[in-house]
């Protein structure tokens, strides 16, 4: 069991934008009576969305010993179709207003507008004793890889986090991430360990609705990805007044260092406090913080380890770096390090393939007093508004459905996509924006002469560069 | 341009629509139209009509029709 409803009873555990509460003695209920009806330990799928249904199913399994896949309600049908079929859940806890996607399965169970739904596959696929849940890695593209998280990684964690952020059963976070995503997940399963009371909205930054609920309802705390502060820069947020605000806290990518500055010093004159932090859903969620009383001093940095993490560096030679300002892979020690990936229903029987060892693929340096920056990535990905996005995953879709001379490149939130022969540029952009699900803004096409490549025909990416730099 | 052609033409560079899917447009009816979107539509706005808008009117600007009321607005003074 991960949490103790029983400790909180009458205390509110979450209250939605319509009013509607929830107290911890009806959570502990509700989600105890989705698992009976489960029954025992199986695989399920829950779609998720910000809402007081989602929360319930999630740690009814949770504390039932029910693996879920946590997937978007949003993700696309057919996208959904191919992973139902390949993991083969044996029920779906699904929004009631999306039970018609699945007509052949039956409800049997219905609570705050979600719906248990049976699948009738008659093969189910063995799971490893100590698998707790399944994430996955980039929120919106549907890849069948997700993330094996245990129980012990998600409650080690959640403990790290309650310690390094000083979590009580004050805070009233709202929501601002898809549930589904592990630094969203991250701030439920902490807040629900010291009994807060979270805010659940799918209302966002922008607009009336969202920022209604925050100030009726008192929200002391949210997070945000590096695009969540250009918006919140951009809607003059430092005008704002939210007196009940107590922590920002900032993940998913390096967020610009004069936005660093600003919401810093933003904190510092208000009482407040910024905490960027360091993570990947291989290590659960939270790998690192910055502490608040640092924040302006230690600017671009990502902090510390969390209680109980330790991080180091590696160089190219394999040697661990001693100096500090010398770049090396980061890689990080500690309990919430996850067991590994599942491609396929036959990889849920797997154990721990890592050791408590995570080689983060980023790049990084320690200053003189031992705070880390990420300065780079071992491997070509960006992150786009907060989502993973592989470039060469999208190099090869691209050739492979338009036979062309064809790379991406680019920068966090804002992908360039190179192509040669200037008929193609539009359909190629629609092809990625369709594959990625992600706002068209992002992404920019260019046509030039010739991609630069070596005399063995790879890529040289870096000299793509002067194009978006 | 007429500022009716201007309001019109940022919408359309903004999410890659046509004129036609204009008319009881709201947010979040269709994905471009999220929040990455709604930052770059307010961003044109502001070049188009050289204004610069408020937080609460920013978030109030929930469709095609509730932004030309918005902007009409003494604020900005953009009829249109």
């Amino acid at each position: 069991m991960i949490w103790d409803f029983s400790r909180f009873a009458d205390t509110p555990a979450m209250i939605d934008e319509n009013g509607r509460q929830v107290s911890y003695a009806e959570l502990k209920q509700a989600s105890e009576v989705v698992a009976q009806c489960v029954g025992g330990r199986c695989l399920v799928f829950c779609l998720c969305r910000n809402e007081i249904g989602s929360v319930v199913g999630y740690t009814g399994f949770l504390n039932g010993s029910i693996p879920p896949v946590m997937l978007n309600s949003h993700l696309e049908e057919e996208l959904l179709r191919n992973l139902v079929d390949s993991y083969q859940p044996a029920y779906l806890w699904c929004p009631a207003d999306q039970m018609a996607q699945f007509p052949e399965m039956t409800a049997v169970h219905e609570a705050y507008e979600y719906v248990l739904l049976k699948t009738n596959f008659e093969h189910s696929y063995p799971l490893h004793e100590d698998l707790g849940l399944l994430l996955t890695t980039s929120g919106s593209t549907g890849s069948p890889k997700f993330v094996r998280q245990t129980y012990a990684n998600v409650l080690d964690n959640a403990r790290s986090i309650v310690q390094y952020l000083e979590l009580d059963a004050t805070e009233r976070p709202i929501t601002t991430l898809p549930m589904n995503y592990t630094y969203g997940l991250s701030i439920i399963n902490s807040h629900l360990l010291v009994g807060a009371t979270i805010l659940v909205t799918e209302k966002g930054l922008m607009q009336k609705e969202f920022w209604s609920f925050f100030k009726e309802s008192g929200a002391t705390s949210f997070g945000g990805v590096p695009y969540t502060y250009e918006m919140l820069d951009r809607l003059r947020f430092y005008r704002m007044k939210l007196p009940t605000l107590r922590t920002m806290t900032q993940a998913g990518g390096k967020i610009l260092p004069e936005l660093h500055e600003k919401f810093a010093n933003y904190a510092a004159e208000n009482g407040k406090k910024f905490v960027v932090m360091y993570g990947q859903c291989e290590a659960t969620a939270r790998m690192g913080y910055l502490p608040a009383d640092m924040a302006a001093a230690k600017k671009g940095s990502m902090g510390i380890a969390i209680p109980g993490g330790k991080f180091h560096l590696i160089d190219a030679n394999g040697q661990e770096v001693t100096e500090p300002n010398v770049t090396g892979e980061l890689v990080y020690e500690g309990k919430n390090v996850t067991m590994g990936y599942a491609e396929c229903g036959d990889d849920l029987a797997k154990g721990d393939e890592r050791n408590g060892i995570l080689e983060t693929g980023d790049m990084a340096q320690f200053d003189e007093d031992g705070y880390y920056y990420i300065v780079g990535r071992k491997k070509r990905f960006l992150k786009i508004y907060g989502n993973r996005v592989n470039l060469d995953e999208v190099d090869r879709l691209v050739q492979g459905k338009f036979h062309v001379d064809f790379a991406s490149s680019g920068v966090d939130d804002h992908m360039y996509l190179f192509v040669t022969d200037e008929q193609y540029a539009a359909s190629v952009r629609d092809f990625v924006i369709a594959k990625t699900k992600l706002n068209p803004a992002a992404f920019k096409v260019q046509v030039i002469d010739e991609i630069p490549k070596n005399d063995a025909g790879k890529t040289l990416y870096k000299e793509l560069t002067k194009y978006y730099v | 341009m007429t500022n009716l052609e201007k309001y019109n033409q940022a919408f359309i560079d903004s999410f890659e629509i046509t004129e036609d899917q204009l008319a009881g447009l709201k947010y979040q009816d269709i994905p471009a139209w999220d929040s990455a979107g709604h930052m770059g539509l307010i961003s044109a706005l502001e070049d188009a009509f050289d204004i610069m808008m408020d937080t609460d009117d920013i978030i109030d600007f929930s469709s095609y029709e509730k932004g030309k009321e918005i902007l009409a607005k003494d604020d900005y003074g953009v009829a249109i």
